[in-house]
């Protein structure tokens, strides 16, 4: 069983959902990542997406663009994304990590070989912003043979059709872009979500999580209520932005953020 | 590489690209994210009920004859012709259009089928201002509320056209992201897109993006190529020798070289620009100096790192600025029907002073790169061999970035 689907088995198994935290590697500056993962999961979280900066994030809001932007400042390459990985993997060998990236990058190394170095650094699961399932099949394939999970993105205007197409494709859980926008946008609609992850539940076994648009201890507890798992990315990546030039506070302020989330999704839990 | 590159040039039919998919051999597709992969389904239903409709076609016909002022003549440049002591050069006249370039033809036919689609906003992107200005137009004229992004760095080159658009009624919004160019206004303006999905059209100024963006911007802008072929029929009874067109995204080009590929002995040169010289890095030439990746929706050549973070441009026109080029130009440079060249800054400079100074036209400084490479050429051929330089659009628009490099102040 893959870390993700572990994670995911365990957590259902004791009542507590699953919280996907977003930072993008090397932000504010490369050394800042590996042990801000590590603080993360100390805070709560249970699996972590390190997003792999690019030059043109199409889907990304003013918040994560800025994390980009940082980031590149620093010529942080793919490689370096595996590189903290790799470091990260040497004190935690259980915490799932997922990649969150645009194709290019993967193309400019060549699917079979991205497959290769991600999955021997020690990632368990790869989402590509701008790859539908119809262009992804080749490196679905590399990915799979290496034991990695592609997940996919299901968002509120996917029709049923596609919706069933992308849940036979997916793999270690279903992500639902809870609202018409890019990431950071508005606050979602509750009711919406529950009534879509309802649908996608009706055609996958595969844990749904839930993202875009969770500001909040609050937000985050509202989704979990509906969800397997909230995933947690602008909130997180602002206070990084805001707290650049003091990296201890940083540390704490962000874990300070996870840890009232755990708190708020746990309370709502149901018991185990 | 693909099954159409390893077959025989002559085999290809045409017209049977892109597939269903909008793949152009290896190039095209649609790589994009999840929330716009239901409207781009919705956007190629219609474009595929309405593209041969009778009653769309007519209106189309209506205003480009009506609105646009077509079809736009194709001059023979005498004097220019004769200086350069070799062939024949022909200019189609796509600068006389309403609004000053062929950008016009694609909005207008974007605007009908947001009409019919019940669309009420539309967005677009623009480098020199021109496809913003044309998308500008139609919103005024079709009563639609617009939005056009341009780079925070091109808003201020190309200031005359931001004050039009601003004057037909529409919003310009300045991108400050990333190289503050065209590439992150289109990168702004998907993200309008994903946010207002349910009620904006929106008008990609040329054949790059995802499918079906390419083939229906060709389609739109095939009246080029279209009369441009009854034309020189009728004026030199036969087909040119040569097409030269300038190639950023590759719109006019397209339009100009579509309605001859078939025409297996009409060469067809299409130029880049070659900013301060290829081997300078401060070009914007992706088909001469990039490799195969994926940005806006679609695979095709692009500047970029090792790592593939895309790399900012350089060109002296706005719109040549792109580190990208539509996916059927990729396609064409490897099954080599076209022939890809590029042109510096310096070049393209000294064709515009040429053709101002010998035929009384100023050419826009985008057409200009195909005017210095038409020239080139034509000096290589014979007096009876023909050849066709698209003339894109006019040069008004440049007089500042003119001025500046003559160090005179307006």
């Amino acid at each position: 069983m893959s870390r993700i689907a572990e994670t995911f088995a365990r957590n259902r198994a004791s009542g507590r959902k699953t919280l996907v935290t977003f930072i993008t590697a090397g932000d504010p500056q490369p050394q800042v990542t590996v042990p801000l993962l590590h603080r993360l999961v100390e805070a709560g979280a249970d699996i972590l997406e390190v997003g792999v900066p690019f030059s043109d994030p199409m889907a990304e809001g003013p918040v994560i663009q800025a994390a980009c932007e940082r980031a590149l400042q620093h010529d942080v390459s793919s490689e370096d994304v595996f590189a903290m990985v790799r470091e990260f993997r040497q004190k935690d060998q259980q915490t799932p990590i997922v990649l969150m990236g645009y194709l290019n990058p993967v193309e400019a190394m060549g699917h079979e070989r991205y497959a290769e170095r991600a999955a021997a650094a020690g990632v368990d699961g790869v989402i590509v912003v701008d790859l539908p399932p119809e262009e992804g099949e080749d490196f679905n394939r590399a990915l799979e043979a290496r034991g990695l999970d592609l997940i996919l993105l299901v968002a509120p205007t996917t029709t049923p059709a596609r919706l069933q197409r992308i849940c036979d494709a997916a793999r270690g859980f279903v992500y639902y872009v809870s609202l018409k926008g890019v990431t950071g946008a508005d606050s979602l609609d509750i009711d919406s979500v529950t009534a879509k992850v309802e649908e996608i539940r009706k055609v996958t076994e595969l844990p749904v999580g839930v993202g875009f648009g969770i500001r909040d201890a609050e937000s985050a507890a509202r989704v979990a209520s509906a969800a397997d798992a909230a995933v947690v990315g602008s909130a997180i990546v602002r206070l990084i932005g805001e707290n650049q030039s003091d990296i201890d506070a940083l540390y704490d302020r962000v874990a300070s953020l996870v840890g009232e989330m755990r708190r708020a999704m746990d309370a709502t839990g149901e018991p185990a | 590489m693909s099954d159409t590159t390893e077959q025989g040039l002559e085999s290809i039919d045409f017209s049977h690209y892109p597939d269903s998919r909008g793949h152009f051999g290896p190039y095209g597709g649609r790589f994009v994210a999840e929330t716009l992969m239901a409207a781009l389904d919705e956007l190629e239903a219609a474009y595929q009920r309405y593209r041969n409709d009778p009653d769309f076609v007519a209106e189309f016909e209506h205003d480009l004859k009506h609105y646009v002022g077509r079809p736009s003549s194709l001059y023979y440049a005498e004097r220019w012709s004769k200086q350069l002591g070799g062939a024949k050069i022909y200019l189609k006249r796509e600068d006389l259009n309403h609004t000053g370039a062929h950008k016009v033809n694609n909005t207008i036919g974007q605007a009908l089928l947001a009409k019919r689609m019940g669309k009420r906003r539309v967005i677009a992107e623009t480098g020199a201002g021109q496809h913003g200005v044309a998308t500008a137009t139609v919103a005024a004229r079709f009563g639609m509320q617009c939005v056009v992004y341009m780079g925070a760095e091109d808003v201020q080159r190309q200031a005359p056209n931001v004050f039009r658009m601003k004057l037909l009624g529409a919003e310009v919004r300045a991108v400050e992201a990333g190289t503050r160019t065209l590439k992150d206004a289109m990168n702004e303006a998907m993200r309008d897109w994903v946010t207002n999905i349910d009620d904006t059209f929106y008008i990609i100024g040329t054949v790059a993006g995802p499918h079906p963006y390419p083939a229906m911007v060709r389609d739109f802008q095939a009246i080029i190529g279209e009369e441009a072929k009854r034309q020189i029929l009728d004026m030199e009874g036969r087909l040119p020798d040569a097409l030269v067109a300038c190639v950023g995204g590759g719109s006019n080009a397209i339009g100009l070289f579509h309605p001859f590929l078939e025409d297996r002995d009409v060469a067809m040169y299409g130029v880049e620009a070659a900013g301060e010289g290829i081997a300078t890095g401060r070009h914007a030439a992706p088909l001469a100096a990039g490799r195969p990746g994926v940005l806006h929706g679609n695979r095709t050549y692009l500047m970029e790192t090792d790592d593939g973070q895309i790399v900012g441009t350089h060109s002296i026109s706005a719109g040549l600025d792109y580190p990208g080029v539509g996916p059927e130009h990729a396609w064409l440079k490897d099954i080599k029907r076209v022939n890809y060249v590029s042109v510096t800054d310096a070049e393209a400079l000294d064709a515009f002073e040429q053709l101002t100074r010998l035929e009384g036209i100023l050419p826009a400084l985008e057409s200009s790169h195909a005017l210095a490479y038409g020239a080139k050429l034509a000096r290589q051929m014979r007096k009876d061999e023909v050849i066709v330089v698209n003339l894109s659009g006019r040069g008004d628009k440049d007089i500042n970035t003119i001025a500046t490099l003559k160090g005179i102040t307006l």
